[in-house]
């Protein structure tokens, strides 16, 4: 075993595949901080690549590459923790390795299609093959099929590599949770007239992705970075998972109801959606007691400083971006004024950031750790670690900086263009060109720099983090067992 | 530990209850899309046939909803033609697929949904902007088709860029925003001021 450097015979098969996942996230990661600039600059002088790449256009990649870049780190978190969860190699991994290429590659056509070709006539050739033109699953047609093929040999290497293996809470999760995210893409893919009928399952895909699916699927990783990283017990993770899962679900699905309100639904969904969404928070509540009970009973004492500080940051920002910032404005006498502003933008940023972002980048440093022989991460690190801590405070000091811009920017929209000007287009451009909010995206573009210099130190991080490094990592100490593995 | 543990806070207990919390609410979803269902197709009660596009539509506040609600008036067929139920859906769908071609939806929101670049479309049909009635399909015409030319931007330098769009093109985006804007929003968006008819 080579300690030190970056040695694929540190790492076991289903890894090895993991940190291919992971190096196209980070560089997705990448293009959507930049395009996010980009987008963000044109809010300010619009006449900014206007013609050559419009906003719609910038701001397309910035949310796509989002959605990829996460996705990718999820399968490539689960393929990570695979063998040493259900104590079996991978099955079916040279299949696992092939879908990984054709998805890259998938991937890299449709953004060179969305930059260089943009757009196409109303047709079914366009939907099929330039642009589907849905917020967030834009991917054109033959993609989402790729999509859903790629899921479904995720799925059966998942499960396959469990029941040869051995299953265990968090492997059950994991497969039911898959299911989920498979089958629901495949809501969004068809074309309807009926724009109302076109969004219903529409949301079926984003909404059951986003705040129910993806939040399991993490639960199930985090539960797993618990045990690894501060050496919880099992039980208790596993315990945590189910209470997760059954508050998740118990809020989410039916939650799905606050996107129905203005849709041209029935109104009862005013009162479904309004009432479960606001429970949405309470499993993000039990996410955070669970984080810091369990960082406090090991006195913060981890085998990698850099993975928990960011999962306590997943922690504290999933609550707060997802948590507090969707309860704000779901209840439907406030979001029918906030519905459609800088206040959905404000939410999605800092719940997609501090829900799933902060998740990523903690595996990510998990698996370089691994990938350098196990390698010291605690304390003690070169130069204090630096890197590590600063670019930690320049994201998240960043992404709660343009999170709070935004929010005065919908403060604007709210007040001036919905209740006071009463919503046409003059109304919307008196907000837009209002002081309040031009200075809002002022301060949004500047900690979206903030925020770039953090993502530069991360990758720079990523890249030399454990270089040269000879000390061995420290094994978490086990809490007290009662007859059980306290790791996997 | 485990023999003096509550059996709430058992890993069993928990296990059960995710399992049956989780179908309890699938299941309800699936009754409520099944109940909804009627509501959201063309004609239904809180969406309009396509034919609405050869009607006056006009969003008027309703002392019995508490709210504004699309109000469907007389004839009053879109470009001076009126359209048989197949020839109203073909021009609609027509539209539609444009406007996600054309990827409307990242500068723009549908139903209050999408990028918040560019403002919502869900009543566009209704804003005063255009003036009058009168000449408001002529506008919207020479609107799409030649953006920068034609757009107004109420004091911001924000412009629609020039997508290239056909006479023809623009005449069945038009029916498209018609069409969107006869559905029954529940009331979005409140304190709408629609165009004087």
């Amino acid at each position: 075993m080579a300690e030190g450097i970056l040695d694929a015979s540190n790492l076991n098969g289903g890894q090895r595949l993991a940190v291919k996942y992971f190096t196209v996230a980070v560089v997705l990661f990448v293009a959507q901080i930049v395009f996010g600039l980009l987008a963000a600059q044109q809010y300010i002088t619009p006449s900014f690549l206007f013609e050559t790449l419009n906003f719609n256009v910038t701001r397309l990649i910035h949310i796509d590459a989002m959605i990829v870049w996460m996705l990718f780190g999820f399968l490539g978190s689960v393929y990570w923790l695979l063998e040493e969860e259900s104590g079996s190699p991978v099955v079916g991994l040279r299949l696992g390795n092939l879908i990984f290429w054709v998805l890259t590659a998938a991937v890299t056509v449709v953004v060179l299609v969305f930059l260089f070709i943009q757009y196409g006539p109303g047709t079914w050739f366009t939907i099929w093959f330039i642009n589907e033109g849905r917020e967030y699953i834009e991917a054109p047609r033959w993609a989402d099929i790729g999509i859903v093929i790629g899921l479904t040999v995720f799925f059966y290497n998942v499960v396959a590599t469990f029941m040869r293996g051995r299953w265990t809470g968090i492997g059950r999760v994991l497969a039911l949770d898959l299911i989920a995210l498979g089958g629901l893409y495949v809501a969004g893919m068809f074309f309807t007239p009926d724009l109302t009928i076109d969004q219903f399952w529409w949301w079926w895909v984003i909404h059951l992705w986003v705040e129910a699916t993806w939040e399991v699927l993490v639960g199930c990783i985090v539960a797993w970075g618990l045990m690894k990283t501060l050496g919880v017990r099992r039980s208790i993770v596993t315990t945590w998972l189910y209470i997760e899962v059954a508050l998740m679900f118990g809020a989410g699905i039916l939650g799905l109801g606050h996107h129905y309100f203005w849709i041209g639904t029935p109104e009862y969904w005013l009162w479904i959606g309004g009432f479960f969404s606001a429970l949405e928070p309470i499993p993000l509540v039990a996410m955070v007691v669970h984080a810091v009970y369990d960082s406090g009973v090991h006195r913060l004492k981890s085998s990698n400083h850099p993975a928990t500080a960011w999962f306590i940051a997943q922690a504290f920002g999933n609550f707060l971006g997802a948590g507090v910032w969707g309860f704000m404005q779901t209840l439907p006498q406030v979001n029918l004024y906030t519905h459609g502003t800088q206040w959905s933008a404000s939410h999605g940023h800092l719940a997609f950031f501090g829900a799933y972002a902060t998740i990523n980048i903690a595996i990510f440093y998990l698996a370089v750790q691994q990938w350098r022989g196990n390698v010291w991460m605690g304390s003690d690190l070169p130069g204090s670690g630096w890197k590590w801590k600063w670019s930690l405070g320049l994201m998240n000091g960043g992404m709660l900086g343009m999170a709070v811009a935004l929010l005065i920017a919908g403060y604007v929209e709210s007040f001036l263009e919905r209740a006071q000007m009463g919503s046409t287009w003059q109304a919307y451009f008196a907000a837009q060109t209002h002081p309040w909010f031009t200075s809002a995206m002022w301060w949004r573009q500047f900690f979206g720099v903030m925020m770039a210099v953090g993502m530069v130190l991360l990758v720079w991080d990523l890249a030399t983090i454990g270089r040269h490094e000879t000390r061995r990592a420290e094994r978490p100490e086990p809490e007290a067992t009662a007859g059980e593995p306290a790791t996997a | 530990m485990a023999q003096n543990q509550a059996w709430w806070a058992s890993e069993r207990f928990w296990r059960a209850a995710a399992v049956l919390i989780t179908g309890g609410m699938a299941v309800a979803l699936i009754f409520l899309t099944i109940d909804t269902y009627p509501a959201m197709e063309p004609g239904g009660s809180k969406v309009p046939p396509y034919t609405v596009i050869n009607k006056r539509i006009d969003y008027q506040y309703s002392d019995k909803a508490k709210h504004e609600v699309p109000v469907i008036g007389g004839e009053a067929p879109l470009f001076g033609k009126e359209r048989s139920p197949a020839e109203a859906k073909a021009m609609v769908t027509k539209g539609k697929m444009i406007v996600q071609g054309r990827n409307c939806m990242d500068c723009h929101t549908l139903l209050g949904n999408g990028a918040y670049f560019a403002p919502d479309l869900t009543k566009s049909w209704l804003d005063p902007g255009w003036g009058s009635p009168r000449v408001r399909e002529s506008m919207m015409v020479h609107f799409l088709e030649n953006p920068p030319k034609y757009g107004r931007g109420y004091g911001s330098d924000r412009r629609m860029p020039d997508l290239g769009i056909s006479k023809q093109e623009a005449h069945a985006i038009v029916a498209f925003l018609k069409w969107m804007s006869a559905i029954d929003t529940n009331g979005f968006p409140a304190n709408f001021h629609s165009i004087r008819q």
